[in-house]
């Protein structure tokens, strides 16, 4: 089992989730975060006075996938949150070590 | 000659006056000196009061609280109604008969009336204030409530420099010292037949001195005395809300027609051309300011287009109805690059800290629109000036009436944050100033989601 993380976005999200149900994802997690990268901050300006946010907007998806569905679900957000253009987002896949579904009490990949 | 140079502000003046004399006149006249009441002057002056508290409440509230951070959302709301609402109460009390009241002997009768009328003494249904048509009048408790609301929004525009550190009890102090020291004294000076810039024959049809110098000369004043904001320039403190922001920027232009268009006190084509030229000295202004914008590699912002309309009003309130509409087309334009400038450029470079640019916009877009009122006045450019108006001499009336207003603001202003400072403090403590005002001094958020 593997927990992938994504980092995309916002906009870009809808298309993402239809891509995964698409490749037999059952479900993820989902938050609206702030963050940066190469893509650097934003600057406003508001009568003269200049501000730069550090920090861009951002959606991180989360989803725990058995192993031989990770290959198909990184494909299916790199190819569906790619836009070309910079700030596009990064997606990080960690290792789980367990998963219990609360309610049957099901674990591992029967849990997912 | 002299009567041809007492134009429509100076009218509003004698309109001031008259109402002072007219019982005695009334009584002594009776039959030929009974003016005219005509129902729809008296209703326009009713609904023109509404606009103008409608500016206050929620205009001005909004658009300054929209400005302001989330943490003090509810000060800056809380303290522009509360010194409102002790506006009315003080001007029933003594303001009306200080500014309006029967004349006073002597060199002071200069600067403020007497206080015969205090409490509305001798103020009945039936006693009335002449307008500038000869023996048409509205009745005096509808000029009362008029004038009123302009007191109340004057002292309510002040307090946006001193937003987000002052504390709530040393703004009503300020308030009721700063109202009978500054306010009462200069609305006396400029619109009572006795007042001193009157005499001089200045030209303020709806407040530009009276009302927007004054307030920014009195903001920075105390904005200057009470001190910077705690991390005041360097932390970000962007508006929280711009949507707040333009709701408050259009209540404000909706309701300034009440302001211009009633210090016609008549519904009348005076009152139609101050209306067209806040019409169109306000979208000259905020197509302005965002054109500048543009100009110096910025974005049209939203907050620009605000600004811009904000500045225009300002402007055109002493030209309402001393300007023709391309005059006031005009001016709208110029105080908003002016006013842009001041804002971005002067009040970084002297660093002080006004916080929603009272001063920059209403102050410096004041004295913009002053100084214009003496050139837009001119028939040649298009304005209602009489034959033999020289426009040299109205210039230094004008900037006589300025000077005059920016001395007695700033003095009265500072002898009242010194009061208010002895009486309460004028400062919240450094962690009320971290945690918001909201919570500190009205123990509530504006937000709860």
């Amino acid at each position: 089992m593997k927990l992938i993380v994504a980092i995309i976005k916002p906009f870009k999200l809808e298309e993402v989730r239809d891509a995964l149900a698409a490749a037999g994802v059952q479900g993820m997690t989902v938050s609206e975060v702030r963050g940066f990268g190469r893509q650097k901050g934003q600057t406003e300006i508001y009568r003269g006075a200049e501000y730069t946010t550090a920090f861009v907007p951002k959606v991180r998806i989360e989803l725990v996938v058995a192993d031989g569905a990770v290959a198909g679900a990184i494909e299916a957000i790199q190819t569906t949150a790619n836009t070309g253009a910079i700030g596009d987002g990064k997606i990080f896949v960690l290792d789980v070590d367990q998963a219990v579904r609360i309610r049957t009490g099901e674990l591992n990949e029967d849990a997912i | 000659m002299q009567l041809s140079l007492r134009t429509r502000s100076a009218r509003l003046a004698a309109a001031a006056a008259a109402l002072m004399v007219l019982p005695a006149a009334a009584l002594a006249n009776t039959a030929a000196a009974a003016p005219t009441i005509d129902k729809g002057d008296t209703a326009w002056m009713m609904t023109s009061s509404l606009l103008v508290l409608m500016m206050i409440v929620p205009g001005l509230a909004l658009f300054y609280g929209g400005l302001a951070r989330t943490k003090n959302m509810l000060s800056v709301m809380t303290q522009v109604g509360a010194v409102a609402a002790l506006t009315m109460l003080v001007w029933v009390g003594w303001g009306y008969s200080e500014a309006f009241g029967p004349d006073r002997e002597g060199f002071l009768g200069n600067i403020v009336s007497t206080f015969g009328k205090a409490f509305l003494h001798d103020v009945t249904p039936t006693t009335t204030a002449a307008t500038f048509t000869a023996g048409v009048a509205i009745p005096e408790y509808v000029f009362v409530c008029f004038q009123m609301t302009f007191a109340a929004i004057t002292i309510a525009l002040v307090l946006g420099s001193v937003v987000e550190r002052m504390k709530f009890s040393a703004v009503m102090v300020f308030a009721v010292i700063w109202l009978t020291l500054v306010y009462f004294p200069i609305a006396h000076m400029v619109w009572a037949s006795t007042g001193a810039f009157f005499k001089l024959g200045a030209l303020d049809y709806a407040g530009g001195t009276v009302v927007h110098i004054n307030s920014g000369v009195s903001a920075l004043v105390a904005c200057l005395i009470l001190g910077k904001r705690i991390g005041y320039p360097r932390e970000p403190m962007a508006p929280h809300s711009l949507t707040m922001t333009g709701i408050g920027t259009g209540l404000l232009w909706v309701g300034w027609f009440g302001f211009n268009a009633g210090s016609a006190l008549e519904a009348n084509g005076a009152a139609g051309l101050a209306m067209m030229n806040t019409f169109v000295a306000t979208a000259s202004a905020g197509l302005a300011w965002m054109l500048v914008e543009r100009l110096t590699s910025r974005k049209p912002s939203a907050l620009g287009f605000c600004s811009g309309i904000v500045a225009g009003l300002v402007a055109v309130t002493p030209a309402a109805g001393n300007s023709g509409p391309l005059g006031a087309i005009v001016l709208g334009a110029v105080a908003a690059v002016v006013c842009f400038f001041a804002v971005t450029k002067l009040k970084p470079k002297l660093g002080y800290d006004d916080a929603l640019d009272t001063f920059g916009v209403h102050g410096v877009g004041g004295m913009i629109g002053a100084m214009g009122t003496g050139i837009v006045y001119s028939a040649s450019l298009g304005g209602p000036s009489p034959d033999g108006w020289e426009m040299v001499h109205q210039l230094r009336v004008q900037a006589a009436a300025v000077g005059a207003t920016i001395a007695w603001s700033a003095i009265g202003t500072a002898i009242a944050i010194y009061l208010a400072k002895l009486l309460t403090g004028l400062r919240v403590a450094p962690d009320v100033e971290r945690e918001g005002l909201d919570l500190a001094e009205h123990g509530e958020r504006a937000y709860n989601y």
